[in-house]
């Protein structure tokens, strides 16, 4: 049975090729568990790098304007990109 | 250090803009060992065996259990002023009134602050649970549900009374998180950040952070019990120039942009702009702005800025 292995990134602004700030994995192998604070040094400097691995990017976050009255007010990352690899 | 006057003790500029900056002020091994001691035989139960060889997570929830029961640690009900919560001579009492973590609770919430809540977080080592959801570290959260304050802030004490080695799984936190508005674990998606950091410190070291900051427990992989006491405060009066009676000047000589010499090592406006590795490109140049926003409020001086940051979006002549 072929399993999914994901990979989260988050990037310092929309472009793929922007630097990683931070990252999850996820197994298809339940040997495997991806957790917080697993690892303190990203996977890959720049989120293209994990197109170049191998990884195949299946969702990134839309880029959406900022309320009014909100402009200032910091609160979730804003570039996600989701990655998998089918084993 | 006791001929100091207390006053004496209360934070420098450069500290209330650290923690402005960063969220966080760690005071190392500031808690003598006598006080780490006594603290641990008032929480007792301390010295059960960890090599128990028939210890799962049953015994474990037992355990604390007891602890909890039989502890001297105090019931403080939410409210209750924090000159009022320990008894004289506990080992609690000691703590909060360690003239330097005293100035800086009074430097940060004022001289009146009240208990929020208090709690004692006992990680056992993790092998000792069979259930493999124990051995999962906890996820990064922030102790608050939204919390829409912008300028006034809890603290919380997280007090060490045993080192915590690097094996142990100290509070994994991420500096500068403690503006970002989320909904507590709403953010266990991030499993790390650049930047993050761990708890690794001797015994009787505290860490003051400001109540929004990003942070989770790691997973114990030593043989020893991890010990760490938390300590919720919350002001009851505006916390502006708390720390000082200086003057801040409202009228402000700013400096050239961005040719220049570079801005002054340790200055105010060196702080407040140190980036996080992982700020975005845009937001975190808004944490900045909201970093001197609450340094305007602090010191009660409303014109300062860095780097013109807010001087350029508030010349609005309509």
């Amino acid at each position: 049975m072929k399993k999914q292995d994901i990979l989260i990134l988050y990037l310092s602004n929309s472009s793929l090729e922007s630097k990683v700030i931070g990252w999850a994995r996820h197994y298809g192998d339940k040997k495997k568990i991806g957790m917080a604070g697993d690892n303190d040094s990203p996977p890959y400097e720049r989120g293209i790098e994990a197109i170049h691995d191998g990884w195949r990017l299946f969702q990134s976050s839309q880029l959406e304007q900022h309320s009014k009255g909100d402009e200032y007010r910091t609160g979730y990352l804003k570039y996600e990109f989701f990655f998998e690899k089918i084993k | 250090m006791k001929k100091r006057k207390k006053n004496n003790f209360l934070l420098t500029d450069n500290q209330m803009a650290e923690f402005v900056s960063k969220g966080y002020l760690i005071f190392e091994n500031i808690i003598d060992n006598k006080t780490n001691k006594k603290f641990l035989s008032e929480i007792g139960n301390t010295s059960t065996s960890l090599n128990k060889k028939n210890a799962d997570q049953t015994w474990l929830a037992e355990h604390y259990n007891e602890i909890m029961k039989s502890s001297k640690i105090p019931l403080v009900k939410a409210g209750t002023p924090l000159k009022k919560a320990y008894k004289k001579n506990s080992a609690l009492n000691d703590v909060i009134n360690n003239p330097v973590l005293s100035g800086a609770i009074k430097s940060l919430v004022g001289d009146r602050p009240k208990l929020d809540h208090h709690f004692l977080h006992i990680t056992f080592p993790s092998k000792y649970y069979h259930d493999a959801n124990q051995k999962i570290s906890q996820g990064n959260h922030n102790d608050c549900v939204i919390d829409p304050r912008e300028k006034t802030f809890d603290i919380q004490l997280f007090y060490f009374p045993t080192a915590v080695e690097k094996n142990m799984g100290g509070t994994r936190y991420i500096p500068g998180s403690h503006f970002r508005m989320v909904n507590e674990l709403a953010i266990a998606r991030y499993h790390n950040i650049r930047g993050q950091k761990h708890v690794v410190c001797p015994a009787g070291t505290v860490i003051i952070f400001h109540h929004n900051i990003w942070h989770g427990a790691g997973i114990n992989n030593s043989k020893k019990i991890r010990y760490g006491f938390k300590i919720r405060l919350m002001p009851t009066q505006k916390q502006v120039k708390l720390w000082t009676k200086k003057t801040y000047k409202n009228n402000h000589d700013e400096e050239a942009l961005y040719w220049n010499k570079g801005i002054e090592k340790n200055s105010i406006k060196e702080i407040l702009q140190k980036t996080e590795p992982w700020f975005e490109a845009d937001s975190g140049r808004l944490d900045i702005l909201n970093r001197i926003r609450l340094w305007r409020h602090i010191t009660n001086d409303k014109n300062f800025d860095a780097a013109y940051w807010l001087t350029r979006i508030e010349n609005d002549y309509n």
